[in-house]
């Protein structure tokens, strides 16, 4: 339990640092938005699955 | 989950997977199995009354049914795969899309309550559909040896370095993409639907069953945030069926994309 709190430490960096730069890029070009909102979605899926995946080893191991 | 020094108190057993592992109803046929079969009916009734006498000037159900269809279309499958070739998969895209949604919300739904997919072998049974159709389509279109070019040496890269890279992209395009993409999908149903447990039913051990009168205001806490949890879940059930089909719609665009 202590070492899946410490493995969701990267992701959440992670997820919070897309989302400051997809609210940066809507702060400074609002027409972008739609563009930026798939990339910023994505870019959170990507960084979530390795939270995901720590959970997933939390209950196999 | 006991207090150390204090035997009297009632056992809290804290909920965990073997919390979803629910009885056959019938003859094997278990309660997620009667949910997804459900789900795929309610996707299609839908669909079919919202399309079945299709006027020019559309009904609500009608402008409804176009509504989630243009979601889809133009949000995803238009943007991903590219306005050249992208219609022919945009019905995968659509009943992939709701079935998710649909399956998720069960979880939400009272008495049905529980979400197919934090059974892992659904996702992983969605993931191998995704993971057939994007191959496929890649191999149609680029023939066997030019895919797997196309998928494992990128553009612009020369020298050594490849020994390096072409190994990595193949694992991560070919061999990691369907596990992560089912298992996102299963772990965040998984463990949302857990956190769920365990607050309403701590709540419940605190408040009536822990033998302590200043534990009661603690449980009530406990509900609020199961509640506040459950809004939390609106909105990840939706986001996990709309990032599934993204990057179905995104690996798709990636295996008929030319050679970059």
């Amino acid at each position: 339990m202590v070492g899946y709190g410490l493995a969701a430490i990267g992701p959440g960096v992670g997820i919070g640092l897309i989302f400051a730069a997809y609210i940066n890029g809507v702060a400074r070009q609002p027409e972008a938005q739609s563009r930026l909102q798939t990339i910023a979605i994505l870019g959170f899926a990507l960084a979530e699955a390795l939270a995901i995946i720590g959970i997933a080893l939390a209950f196999v191991l | 989950m006991t207090i150390a020094g204090r035997t009297d108190l009632a056992e809290f057993h804290s909920p965990g997977p073997a919390d979803f592992d629910l009885p056959a109803i019938v003859a094997g046929i278990t309660k997620p199995m009667v949910l997804y079969v459900l789900a795929a009916l309610v996707v299609f009734v839908f669909f079919y009354a919202a399309s079945r006498r299709a006027a020019v000037v559309p009904g609500r159900l009608q402008f409804a049914g176009e509504l989630a269809y243009n979601f889809v279309r133009n949000g995803i499958a238009r943007d991903s795969i590219g306005s050249a070739d992208y219609m022919r998969f945009v019905p995968y895209l659509t009943a992939l899309f709701f079935l998710i949604v649909v399956n998720n919300y069960w979880g939400l739904v009272p008495l049905l309550q529980f979400p197919t997919f934090s059974h892992v072998g659904y996702a992983y049974g969605l993931a191998l559909l995704t993971w057939l159709l994007y191959n496929g389509v890649g191999i149609a279109k680029h023939g066997f040896g030019g895919y797997l070019k196309l998928q494992s040496v990128p553009g612009g890269v020369k020298g050594p370095v490849l020994l390096l890279i072409v190994p990595l992209e193949f694992i991560s395009n070919i061999l990691v993409r369907p596990v992560t993409l089912a298992l996102r999908l299963f772990a965040n149903m998984f463990a949302g639907h857990l956190l769920l447990l365990l607050f309403t039913l701590g709540g419940t051990y605190l408040v009536f069953d822990s033998g302590n009168a200043a534990y009661i205001p603690v449980g009530v806490i406990a509900w609020v945030l199961a509640i506040a949890v459950g809004f939390l879940e609106v909105l990840v059930m939706f986001l996990q069926a709309y990032v599934f089909t993204l990057l179905t719609a995104q690996y798709v665009g990636g295996a008929l994309a030319d050679e970059h």
